[in-house]
C-alpha cells in the first residue's frame, strides 16, 4: 500500500471503529432494539479486502457485517440510522443490524443464517462468467461457518466450476460462545479445509490491513483470470462478545490482553508513522473520523420513523404484497 | 409441432422457449444435461443450448438453489431444478429464509428472478421421501409464488410467466401427469400467474382443485352428472398469487364448496382458501365445506395403502353426494 492508501485504509477503519462504539453505545441508550454483532476487531478485513477488489465486485456478509457495509461504500448515518430503525436507514429499517446491504456498491447483503451466503457467492460469481465480464464475488464469514453444509457445497461447486469467487473466513476463535477449536476437526477451521476441494488455502493475519489487501490482491487476481476460487482464513478477534447478550467472559484475560495488543488500528497507525507519515497527519484523520461519526449519530438519530405503510410493501418487484386475487 | 404434447415434454419446450428469446435464462440441476433429467423433462436443452447454458450439478441442493438465488441477484434468470420436491427439504433455507426475504430485508433493494423447478407429488410408489405433494410447505411462506400447472399447455404457459417473473416461483411439476398429453399452445404462449381456470361449468357444486387433482375432480364431475349433480370444476393453477375471485364467483354460482387436495389435510392448501371464503364468502355457502385431502401421515408404499392416503375419484364422489344432500 501506498502511505495514501494505508492512510486512507486506516481512516475508514478508524470511522468503522467509531462507528461500532457508537452503535453500542446507542444501543445501551435504548435507541437500538434487537440485538447487534458488532465487527470491532475485524475492521482490517473488510478494509483490506475492499481495497483490493474493483468497485464492480460484489461481497456477501453476515449479520456481524457492519464493517462489510461501510467498507462497500454506505455511510455510517445511513447503518446507524438502520440499526435505530429509520426510515432512513439503509434498507429502510426493515433489515436492521443483520441485514445491512447496499446493492448499489455490490454489497449484496449481510445473512443471518450461518453459511447461507456462500452458495449465493458462487452464484454471482458464476453470473458474471456467464455475462462474459470479470467481476469476480467474495463471501465473508464466521470461523462457525466452516462446519455447516452450506459451506462445502459452496466450496464444491466453485471449485467444480472454477468460479471467480473468494471465500475469506474471519476467524475470530469463537463460533459464538464455544472456541472454535473445540468443536472443528481441524485445526485451522477454513484453511485446512481447502485441499478437500483442490483449492488454495492461506491464512493470514486479519488485523494487519496491508497483508490483508496483499493476500486479497494476489487471490482476486487469481479468480479474476480465470484460475477459480480460494478460501483465506484470516485470523482476527472480536473486541466485543458475540451479541448484545453476551459479556463474552469466557475468553481467558490473558487472550484478551494479547489481541488487545495486537489491534489492527494500532497496527495500522506504527507502519504510518514508521513509513513516515507526520503525527500530526494521522492525528487529523482520527479527528476528521471521530467527527464523521458524531455527525452521523446526530443526523442518523434526528431521521424519521418509517411510514407504518412500509411494512405492506417490497415484498414483489411490483413493490406490493399482495398475496390473493 | 406435433398434435400433442405430453407434460413431460411441455416442461422442455417451456423453458427451451424461454431460453430462445432471453439469453439471461439458464438451467442448472442434478443430472438435467446429457442425461436429459431423471424424470425427462430437460430431454434436448443440453444439445440446444450447450453446456454454457445448461449445467449439471453436484448433489448438492444448498449449492443449486444458492447459487441460483446469487446469480439471480447479478442480472441473470435461473432455471434450477430439485430432483423431486421431497428434496426442497435439503436447500429449505434458501426458500424459507433467503430467496423469499431478501428483497424486503433490503428495503426493496434486491430482486431475485428464479424459478425453482420440482417434481411433486405421489400416486407412482417411491415411497415417504420421494412421494410428497408439499405445495403446502412453500405456501407458508409469504414472498414465494407457487404454480403448479395441470396440462401440457400450462405448463408451457405458466413456464413463460414463470421465467419472466422478476419474483421468485416455485414451480410444481406434477410426477404422476408427466404422461398426460394434451394440445401443444400457440407460439409466444403465457399464462399469467394467479388466474385459476374454470375447467367444467356447473351449477350446484364447485370443487377447487390443483395438479393431479384436476383431472380427478373432472372424473368426478363426470360420475355425478350421471347421478344428477352438476360440479363446476375450478383449476387452480396457482396457490400463490392466489386468485380467489374465481373461486367466490364459482360459489356465486353454487353455493357449495369441495376442495381437491394432495396435500395432507394438516396444514393443506385448502385450509387457507377455506378460511378466506369463510371470512368473505360465507353468504355464498348453502351447505358446510368438505375438504378431500391427504392423509395426515407419511406416504406408505403399496399402491394399495397409497390410495387411502391420497385423494381418489371415489372420495370426491363420497365428498359431494354428501353435501349435495345436505
Amino acid at each position: 500500500m501506498e502511505p495514501a492508501e494505508l492512510l486512507a485504509a486506516y481512516e475508514q477503519m478508524t470511522v468503522i471503529r467509531r462507528t461500532e462504539k457508537a452503535a453500542h453505545d446507542l444501543f445501551l441508550q435504548g435507541l437500538v432494539k434487537g440485538t447487534t454483532h458488532l465487527a470491532a476487531g475485524h475492521e482490517a478485513i473488510a478494509v483490506g479486502a475492499s481495497a483490493a477488489l474493483r468497485p464492480d465486485d460484489y461481497v456477501f456478509a453476515t449479520y456481524r457485517g457492519h464493517h462489510h457495509a461501510m467498507a462497500r461504500g454506505a455511510t455510517p448515518e445511513e447503518c446507524l440510522a438502520e440499526l435505530m430503525s429509520r426510515a432512513t436507514g439503509l434498507c429502510g429499517a426493515k433489515g436492521g443490524s443483520m441485514h445491512l446491504t447496499k446493492a448499489a456498491t455490490g454489497m449484496l447483503g449481510s445473512y443471518a443464517i450461518v453459511g447461507a451466503h456462500l452458495p449465493m457467492a458462487a452464484g454471482a460469481a458464476w453470473s458474471a462468467r456467464l455475462r462474459g465480464t470479470d467481476q469476480i464475488a467474495v463471501a465473508f464469514f464466521g470461523d462457525g461457518a466452516t462446519n455447516i453444509g452450506a459451506f462445502h457445497e459452496a466450496l464444491n461447486l466453485a471449485a467444480v466450476w472454477k468460479l471467480p469467487v473468494l471465500f475469506v473466513c474471519e476467524n475470530n476463535l469463537y463460533m459464538e460462545y464455544t472456541p472454535i477449536a473445540d468443536v472443528t476437526a481441524v485445526a485451522r477451521p477454513a484453511a485446512d479445509r481447502a485441499p478437500a476441494y483442490g483449492v488454495p488455502g492461506e491464512v493470514v493475519d486479519g488485523n494487519d490491513v496491508v497483508a490483508v489487501q496483499d493476500v486479497v490482491a494476489r487471490l482476486a487476481g487469481r479468480a479474476r483470470a480465470g484460475d477459480g476460487p480460494a478460501l483465506l482464513e484470516a485470523r482476527t478477534y472480536r473486541h466485543f462478545g458475540h451479541s448484545r447478550a453476551d459479556p463474552a467472559t469466557y475468553r481467558p484475560a490473558e487472550e484478551v490482553e494479547r489481541w488487545l495488543k495486537h489491534d489492527p488500528l494500532d497496527l495500522a497507525r506504527g507502519r504510518l508513522i514508521e513509513i513516515g507519515v507526520p503525527e500530526a497527519v494521522v492525528a487529523e484523520a482520527d479527528e476528521r473520523a471521530t467527527s464523521l461519526v458524531a455527525k452521523a449519530v446526530d443526523a442518523a438519530k434526528a431521521g424519521p420513523a418509517p411510514d407504518p405503510r412500509e411494512a405492506l410493501t417490497d415484498v414483489w418487484a411490483d413493490g406490493g404484497a399482495a398475496w390473493r386475487t | 409441432m406435433a398434435d400433442v404434447i405430453s407434460y413431460r415434454e411441455a416442461v422442455a419446450e417451456g423453458i427451451a422457449r424461454e431460453m430462445r428469446r432471453d439469453p439471461s435464462v439458464v438451467c442448472l440441476g442434478e443430472d438435467i444435461g446429457e442425461a436429459g433429467g431423471v424424470f425427462k423433462t430437460t430431454v434436448g436443452l443440453f444439445k440446444e443450448f450447450g453446456p454454457e447454458r445448461v449445467w449439471d450439478t453436484p448433489i448438492s441442493e444448498q449449492a443449486i438453489v444458492g447459487a441460483a438465488m446469487g446469480a439471480a441477484m447479478t442480472g441473470m434468470r435461473p432455471v434450477a431444478e430439485i430432483m423431486f420436491s421431497d428434496f426442497l427439504a435439503c436447500c429449505w433455507d434458501y426458500l424459507a429464509n433467503e430467496i423469499p426475504k431478501v428483497r424486503y430485508m433490503t428495503g426493496g433493494q434486491v430482486t431475485v428472478p428464479l424459478v425453482v423447478r420440482t417434481a411433486n407429488g405421489g400416486g407412482l410408489g417411491f415411497g415417504a421421501q420421494h412421494s410428497q405433494a408439499t405445495e403446502n410447505w412453500a405456501l407458508t411462506v409469504p414472498g414465494l409464488k407457487i404454480a403448479a400447472p395441470a396440462t401440457p399447455a400450462d405448463v408451457i404457459g405458466m413456464m413463460a410467466a414463470a421465467i419472466r417473473s422478476d419474483d421468485p416461483v416455485v414451480f410444481f411439476e406434477h410426477k404422476g401427469l408427466l404422461a398426460t398429453k394434451g394440445a401443444p399452445p400457440p407460439p409466444d404462449h403465457v399464462v399469467e400467474l394467479g388466474r385459476a381456470a374454470v375447467v367444467r361449468e356447473g351449477t350446484d357444486v364447485t370443487l377447487v382443485a390443483l395438479a393431479s387433482m384436476v383431472p380427478v375432480a373432472l372424473k368426478a364431475a363426470e360420475l355425478l352428472a350421471g347421478e344428477g349433480v352438476d360440479a363446476e370444476v375450478v383449476d387452480l393453477r396457482c396457490l400463490v398469487p392466489l386468485d380467489m375471485s374465481t373461486v367466490l364467483a364459482s360459489l356465486g354460482r353454487t353455493s357449495r364448496l369441495v376442495t381437491v387436495e394432495e396435500n395432507p389435510y394438516q396444514g393443506g392448501w385448502g385450509a387457507t382458501l377455506v378460511s378466506v371464503v369463510a371470512d368473505e364468502g360465507f353468504a355464498l355457502l348453502d351447505a358446510p365445506v368438505r375438504r378431500v385431502a391427504g392423509e395426515c401421515v407419511p406416504l406408505p408404499f403399496a399402491d394399495a395403502l397409497e390410495e387411502e392416503v391420497i385423494p381418489t375419484v371415489d372420495k370426491v364422489v363420497a365428498a359431494v353426494r354428501g353435501l349435495a344432500a345436505y
